[in-house]
């Protein structure tokens, strides 16, 4: 066996596996949507998605509207939806089925635990055909419903998510708003939402105006639990989300890694400017969040408004690694330092954290920053990656090398299904702390291959 | 943000790390400050009232006592309010049903007058004594008494989350009274049958005026509805985090019967040698132990036990004796003793003796240099607790200061007797859930080991000397 193969293996038959946390999951969980058009059940199936897959649970949503545009090239208006279009409602249950298959395929080619079936589904007939698939494969189901008789919200969502379709690529705004409603009018005749008495053996959550109500039936298992208070965690408000390092510290001019130095002349200079940019902003309620690292701590003080300090939004822990520079561990660790490179996302430092450590770590962070609204998180590269990862919808391939440089700011908006990302750079010069992946990752590569990539220090 | 912040920013404030808990805060003149932030009312720290709803025997004090617990656990100072209590202080005998018929006018106004002294202790506690949840434990069935508790919690400024279980099963009910109404002080003097008779008509009393939480008329409340024992819930208007906690608490706690079996890992060789934290494995004793641990584990003939483990050598070698699979959970990792890893309290005490003497004086908050403190553990272990309440028969395999951590969980210590609970090698507790609390079993099998368990000295100056400071480290290797 190559050398570098043996070292990876040994490393992981240390572990029966590499996460920190077990993977309740056995067997494979269908969440299944349900609800009129521009009810949210497609933001709901892609954030659902997006958390899921960030604290490791494999999920991948199937948009059966998607599977329709595959299939009728051309939209020509709300009359496909009539119900009494028979050629059309063999069309729809084509594409039903088709996703369903794929479902299928996810489950038992690709190793998928959880898939967010996103379409109306609101016909009880409809749901039996779900119900009975799930049955003959062994799925649970889980049904997520939501109800929304809000004008306001459903003009919202109208305006935010349908104009931009491409069902409506070709037309002006007042045409495509009308052709929808009709729509949505269409399933209006034929909707049967779930029922407190003849549903009760089904597991489900319904969200009620956006979350103001839920009611919670027959929840089986952890995933299902964690994905209910998820759900009732979320919110529409619209907000900002500010995401920074600290200002360069004096360890980081020194090419150190870790550590719980101060701030460096130049990062003094960035907080107070940080300071500037915030006040700039003119920020309704900000909160403001610290590690409990020195370097944080002290960025957050020059801007003068209160801040809250979270253990949890450490920098990760290197370990026997700490405060070293990467020339350093290479030489003192060096099969450590390729094994890193080789899967930087599940390395962790002997005595230390991984990536995959930190997102765990992470994890209560995220359900609060979902729960509040306009937020500025001062934290470390490692911290912001992961924070990252989670908003843009990152792999964990991606993760450990997006690029969060110092005395940047980047300002996060939710808007349609996803979240717009501005960098703002404060102008203040620091050193760049971005080691690149080297090509080679070989254990017995040379020393110089290994540091090709470290960034300039003094 | 108004200009007066800005004249109010200079220069920023330096900073000082309090060595004990090792956090960082503005300091002037080297002494810690107080934060801009303690000159305004912050909303999201209003203190919170709990208010259960619901028929006799719907297991609204097993909810309140067991929400306080963990609610207290997790650091935040709650205590309940159990309104039947104040009554027995007042009407010092109970004879009968009779007292609770709803038309029996002095019976209606003692009960009114406890719930009111009761109030009166919520807004003592709250407002005075620094609690930041107090649990309003009674029947509120109806909806004037609510509105009552809701006017008293807007003049005081408290938040209201409303509790209410609703339950229409009769076995669920009948386990219930026997449960914990036989036992009650109110039947002292009955035999079973008797009690149970007056015991269903007293709740007859309540049913025809009791006016449940309504979707519509309640619509603007913050409350949470349990049917049929978790079966079912509604939530309404969850408006903070705190009430977020609460409500994933609640949906995740059962009633199944069920054991936890809570034990540390076989004697190590740092055990033996008197170090503590690392990484190292279990010496021939611990080994003895893990092989024991199977065969007890075996005899208990414990229906689809689970097993978990930390992700230290210690715990998944133990495992491994048992023969059955294991899931291993980071959280479960002993304390990080920082620079202090891997050292005895001898060398501590000569390397560190500031720190050894800090950690005396105050061990639950305590936190090594570069490592953690009981009160991080704890913020750790939340997620293993939470999971343990979903889950039925586990065994956790674990250290020292974890399984104090998580034993205090069960049962119901303090932050200060927390990291002095006993829990030696080769020991395991057995804790089964009975009545509102519960019951604990201590195995020992029969494996001699060191004892790791070193009592808090009656010197913890900073000033002592060596010999006081060691006086209490037990014996090893």
């Amino acid at each position: 066996m190559e050398r570098r193969e043996k070292a990876v293996m040994r490393k992981r038959t240390r572990y029966e596996s590499t996460a920190s946390v077990p993977q309740f999951t056995n067997s494979p969980t269908m969440i299944v949507m349900i609800g009129l058009p521009a009810r949210g059940k497609t933001y709901i199936s892609k954030k659902l998605t997006r958390y899921l897959n960030w604290i490791g649970v494999p999920t991948r949503v199937f948009n059966v509207g998607q599977y329709r545009r595959d299939a009728v090239r051309t939209y020509k208006s709300f009359e496909f939806f009539r119900p009494d279009n028979e050629e059309a409602m063999k069309i729809r249950k084509a594409c039903a089925l088709a996703a369903l298959k794929d479902v299928f395929c996810y489950f038992t080619q690709d190793h998928g635990q959880v898939a967010v079936f996103d379409a109306t589904n609101t016909t009880r007939e409809r749901r039996e055909v779900i119900l009975t698939f799930a049955k003959e494969n062994g799925y649970k189901v889980f049904f997520v419903e939501s109800l929304c008789d809000d004008p306001e919200i459903i003009a919202e969502n109208i305006k935010q998510v349908k104009l931009s379709s491409p069902d409506y690529v070709n037309c002006d705004k007042e045409e495509a708003v009308t052709d929808f409603l009709k729509r949505i009018d269409c399933y209006k005749l034929t909707y049967v939402p779930l029922d407190d008495d003849k549903d009760r053996s089904l597991s489900y959550i319904k969200i009620f105006n956006v979350g103001s109500r839920y009611l919670v039936n027959q929840v089986q298992d952890h995933i299902q639990s964690r994905i209910v208070y998820y759900l009732m965690n979320i919110h529409v408000t619209p907000r900002t989300i500010y995401l920074c390092r600290h200002g360069e510290s004096e360890l980081n001019l020194l090419g150190r890694i870790g550590g719980d130095s101060g701030l460096s002349p130049r990062g003094t200079k960035f907080a107070a400017a940080l300071g500037t940019y915030i006040r700039g902003q003119c920020i309704p309620d900000l909160k403001i969040w610290t590690s409990h690292m020195r370097r944080t701590i002290q960025t957050a003080e020059a801007i003068g408004v209160p801040y809250e300090q979270w253990k949890a939004l450490n920098e990760i822990d290197a370990g026997v690694c700490e405060e070293m520079t990467y020339e350093e561990i290479q030489n003192h660790f060096t099969e450590e330092f390729a094994l890193r490179d080789q899967d930087k996302y599940r390395y962790r430092y002997p005595k230390g954290e991984s990536y995959e450590d930190l997102v765990q770590r992470l994890e209560p962070v995220i359900m609060e920053l979902e729960r509040q609204e306009n937020v500025l998180v001062i934290c470390h590269q490692a911290v912001m990656r992961c924070l990252l990862a989670y908003f843009l919808d990152k792999t964990s391939d991606e993760l450990p090398y997006l690029k969060c440089p110092l005395h940047t700011v980047m300002k996060l908006t939710p808007v349609a299904y996803g979240c717009e990302v501005e960098s703002i750079f404060l102008n203040i010069e620091a050193v760049n702390t971005h080691r690149d992946r080297p090509v080679n990752v070989d254990v017995d590569r040379d020393p110089e291959d290994a540091l090709l990539t470290v960034p300039e220090h003094n | 943000m108004s200009s007066t912040e800005d004249v109010i920013m200079a220069i920023p404030r330096e900073l000082t790390q309090n060595p004990l808990r090792k956090i960082w805060m503005p300091c002037k003149n080297g002494l810690p400050e107080k934060h801009i932030s303690q000159k305004r009312v912050c909303m999201t720290n209003c203190p919170t009232l709990i208010v259960t709803v619901g028929l006799p025997a719907r297991g609204k004090t097993y909810i309140s006592k067991k929400l306080t617990r963990y609610l207290n656990w997790i650091g935040v100072p709650t205590k309940e309010f159990n309104v039947g209590q104040y009554r027995r202080e007042c009407v010092k005998i109970y004879k009968s049903f009779e007292f609770f018929r709803p038309d029996n006018e002095e019976g209606l106004k003692i009960r009114k007058q406890c719930a009111l002294a009761a109030l009166n202790d919520v807004r003592q506690y709250l407002s005075v004594e620094g609690g930041q949840v107090a649990v309003f434990d009674a029947t509120n069935t109806t909806r004037e008494r609510r509105a009552t508790i809701v006017r008293f919690a807007e003049q005081n400024g408290y938040k209201v989350f409303f509790v209410e279980s609703v339950c229409e099963d009769p076995n669920v009910i009948a386990e219930n009274i026997v449960q914990v109404k036989l036992g009650s002080p109110d039947y002292t003097d009955c035999n079973t049958e008797e009690a149970i008779q007056d015991f269903m008509k007293r709740i007859k009393c309540y049913e025809n005026s009791y006016q449940p939480l309504d979707e519509n008329l309640d619509r603007e409340l913050s409350y949470i509805k349990i049917m049929n024992v978790g079966q079912r819930y509604l939530v309404n208007r969850v408006l903070d985090h705190i009430q977020s906690r609460i409500v994933y608490y609640l949906m995740n706690i059962h009633i199944t019967p069920r054991s936890i079996y809570l034990c540390r890992h076989g004697e190590s060789d740092f055990n033996v040698r008197g170090c503590i934290g690392g990484d190292t494995g279990l010496s021939p004793r611990g080994k003895e132990f893990a092989q024991c641990l199977g065969r007890f584990i075996q005899d208990q003939n414990i229906k689809d036990l689970k097993v978990w483990t930390s992700q230290m050598k210690r715990t998944i070698q133990t495992a491994e004796a048992l023969g059955v699979p294991y899931e291993q959970w980071k959280a479960l990792n002993e304390i990080d003793a920082g620079v202090c890893e891997e050292m005895m309290y001898e060398e501590i005490q000569e390397h560190y003796p500031l720190e050894f003497a800090l950690r005396d004086q105050d061990k639950y908050r305590y936190r090594y240099p570069k490592g953690e403190s009981y009160e991080d553990l704890v913020q750790r272990l939340e997620p293993v607790i939470m999971e343990l309440e979903r889950q039925e028969n586990v065994l956790v395999i674990c250290h020292q200061a974890v399984m104090r951590c998580l034993l205090a969980y069960f049962l119901d210590k303090s932050a200060e007797e927390l990291p002095y609970l006993k829990c030696p090698l080769h020991t395991v507790l057995k804790l089964t859930p009975v009545a509102y609390g519960c019951k604990v079993e201590s195995i020992y099998l029969n494996v001699e080991a060191v004892n790791t368990h070193r009592d808090k000295p009656e010197n913890v100056d900073i000033s002592r000397l060596p010999e006081e400071a060691l006086l209490t480290v037990p014996a090893h290797y």
